[in-house]
């Protein structure tokens, strides 16, 4: 997508268009319009990365409640308040026990570069959390620089093996993304190099698909035993988590459960991709904040809650939408999106190859292309040379450490001596959606849109 | 793409002079048996009796073991299997040999569906008929099946053979790339991009070999090759109809 169709100013300078008295309409406006002429002059819709643009409830629109006289503060750079979490402890014998509860979301190696990828290990390695393969295969880069790895088992298996199940940390069973659930990808061909094709068993440079449902199972009890073979193979040493795409959040935790995962991973709309419809991303799944409850009820109802670990992603930015997460009842957030841009994507300083490509830092999502200058979304080896994985991965530690510390200092004003104690009665809502989907009260009230 | 002859030439030590283990599922769990052939050795010899159906069997072998299934098995039977051999004197269900990446398994029954999905390498050999979505997204796996198998069968294939001897049934191949699959009998309908191929005399040896190596006498001149018309490797507005 470029520029012009994410609602760049007019050809008028605004003075102008408020002169000549321009209205613009909210049903077409100027982003709709471009979308309409580039369909109408291609016959193709918008394939991009990234993860949904549209405004929709997010964790902007919680707020924490700070202790005063009822709650019990504790001091900020001075008590303790630990991060650390156990992921996987339900069956597993060898649970991961990761140092804050920030973890790196599945990214292929193959959407990225395989500099992108030893970059998030050697990150996520130096705050002791753990990073995530994607739909491609294990990488010895991404397996040598992550001290806690988690292997992906997709659908489209592409690269799968035994002896990388076996290396793997945990198992991430995945049956959807919050971007796309229910639907595959596709990884065009100008991203299919030798290495990539020779991963995925494809010739060089076609387009690749990869399949919306496991090509071996088709439901929840068939699912329970597909993660019996994966136990079995793996000798119950290895976590096995399950990943949703957030749509119907309640029953698919509930059936993962009884399928017998660990953890359980689910993923809102606004969770990244590396490229696939635009229609798709922004009109199918529901958002991170409505889901996260829903989730918790099903794990809450089954007894489970905390026993079997939730994790979160789709959007997560900042420390306080980590600690909000949490209170909502997450044991640990994944980040995608946000720990590219802390590698260095749509980084400013290749403003003018992202103009070049009608485009600008802070726009650029057209991953499919394989031509993101900052090296991370791409196999051009020129292009991908410009990230240093050393230098990748001190940003992205620096970025997690950030994002913990940010947490704790909430959690600390929350009254926590550990991020898993916060609680919903810790937030309010701003807005009645927000209220409604959280599950909080609206702030200022004890009301609760829905709530018995 | 592990190849027929690397199969047929894999190496280990021989035997031993002990009599092959047995394990009874009857008195035993599954797990007692998967965790054995995890530790097993090259050239150990092991026989499963009273199998019962119980799914997971025989998973995850990664040594040059033989195992001898008497009964018929669950699901993911030989699932991840590497380098050894296991043959089913019985039935299979779903996700036989899953995603196999080298070494052998023999059913000598019939194979529910989804045979060898995923399968990087290996050979898989269905004495009988397998279900649907036989070598459903293949990657480099042989199958050789005696019988019939259904519909949807080496659906988005990617590499690897597929020997039929009996009939396929509709949307064989559909989005298949780089497989070749080989039919003996009727097809009931071809998959989007999946079209008949002639058959050269390297597919005629191509064929013999695997047909051998099954412990099979069919003549290869009576079979059929398809393979992808190459159409679909890049997407376009023009062939949206396909999809």
């Amino acid at each position: 997508m470029t520029i012009t169709s994410l609602g760049a100013p007019s050809a008028l300078p605004a003075r102008q268009v408020e002169e000549l008295g321009l209205r613009e309409s909210a049903t077409f406006d100027r982003a709709t319009i471009a979308d309409i002429q580039r369909a109408a002059a291609t016959g193709v819709y918008d394939i991009r990365g990234w993860g949904a643009k549209r405004k929709v409830p997010h964790f902007d629109d919680l707020l924490f409640l700070g202790a005063s006289m009822s709650r019990y503060p504790l001091e900020g750079y001075r008590e303790k308040c630990d991060t650390d979490v156990v992921l996987g402890d339900r069956y597993a014998s060898k649970p991961l026990h990761l140092q804050t509860p920030v973890t790196i979301a599945g990214m292929s190696f193959g959407a990225l570069s395989a500099n992108a990828k030893e970059a998030l290990g050697r990150g996520a390695s130096e705050v002791g959390t753990s990073t995530t393969t994607g739909d491609g295969g294990m990488t010895p880069e991404e397996r040598g620089q992550s001290k806690h790895l988690v292997y992906q088992y997709l659908p489209s298996r592409y690269g799968m093996n035994p002896d990388d199940l076996r290396k793997a940390d945990a198992i991430e069973v995945v049956l959807g993304q919050g971007a796309k659930p229910g639907g595959g990808g596709m990884l065009l061909g100008q991203k299919i190099t030798e290495r990539v094709a020779g991963m995925r068993t494809l010739p060089v440079g076609i387009d690749q698909r990869s399949a919306s449902r496991h090509p071996d199972w088709t439901g929840p009890d068939d699912l329970e035993i597909k993660i019996g073979e994966l136990r079995e193979i793996t000798d119950w040493k290895t976590p096995i988590y399950v990943k949703i795409g957030a749509s119907r959040p309640y029953y698919d935790t509930a059936l993962a459960v009884k399928a017998g995962a660990d953890v359980v991973v689910v993923d809102g709309m606004q969770g990244g991709t590396a490229a696939t419809q635009q229609v798709f991303i922004e009109n199918v799944g529901i958002p991170t904040l409505a889901a996260i409850p829903q989730a918790v009820q099903a794990l809450q109802e089954l007894g489970l809650h905390r026993k079997v670990q939730l994790i979160v992603s789709g959007g997560i930015r900042t420390g306080a939408d980590v600690a909000k997460a949490m209170a909502l009842g997450a044991d640990a957030v994944a980040i995608g999106t946000a720990a590219l841009i802390a590698l260095g994507d749509n980084d400013p300083r290749y403003a003018a190859e992202y103009a070049a490509m009608g485009s600008a830092a802070g726009f650029y999502d057209d991953f499919q292309a394989g031509r993101d200058p900052a090296g991370i979304t791409t196999q051009d080896p020129e292009l991908s040379s410009r990230l240093d994985p050393i230098e990748g991965g001190r940003r992205l530690a620096n970025y997690l450490r950030v994002l913990t510390m940010e947490a704790q200092t909430i959690a600390r004003a929350c009254g926590k001596s550990h991020l898993r104690n916060l609680e919903p009665e810790d937030l309010v809502a701003l807005t009645i959606e927000a209220s409604a989907m959280a599950r909080v009260p609206l702030a200022g009230t004890s009301w609760i849109p829905g709530a018995k | 793409m592990v190849t027929l002859i690397e199969t047929q030439t894999q190496d280990y030590p021989a035997a031993t002079d002990e009599l092959p283990a047995l394990v009874d599922l009857a008195d035993s769990p599954v797990r007692d048996l998967n965790q054995a052939l995890h530790e097993a050795l090259d050239g150990q010899s092991w026989t499963v009796e009273n199998p019962g159906g119980k799914h997971s069997l025989a998973v995850g072998i990664d040594a040059g073991v033989s195992v001898t299934i008497n009964g018929h098995a669950g699901y993911y039977a030989a699932g991840m299997h590497q380098k050894g051999e296991v043959t089913i004197n019985g039935n299979a269900g779903v996700g036989l040999a899953e995603n196999i990446m080298s070494g052998k398994v023999h059913v000598k029954g019939d194979a529910s569906q989804s045979a060898a999905a995923t399968g990087h390498g290996g050979l898989v050999v269905i004495d009988g008929n397998a279900g649907a979505r036989c070598g459903i997204s293949m990657k480099g796996v042989d199958i050789v099946v005696g019988g019939n198998i259904g519909h949807m069968s080496a659906f988005m294939a990617q590499a690897g053979r597929l020997v039929v001897c009996g009939d396929a049934g509709d949307a064989l191949g559909d989005s298949i790339y780089e497989a070749r699959i080989y039919v003996k009998g009727t097809v009931a309908s071809l998959g989007a991009d999946c079209i008949e191929k002639p058959m050269k005399a390297e597919h005629l040896e191509e064929l013999a070999g695997l047909l051998a190596a099954a412990g099979r006498t069919d003549d290869p001149a009576d079979f059929k090759r398809y393979g992808s018309a190459r159409n679909l490797y890049h997407f376009s507005v023009h062939n949206s109809t396909s999809y």
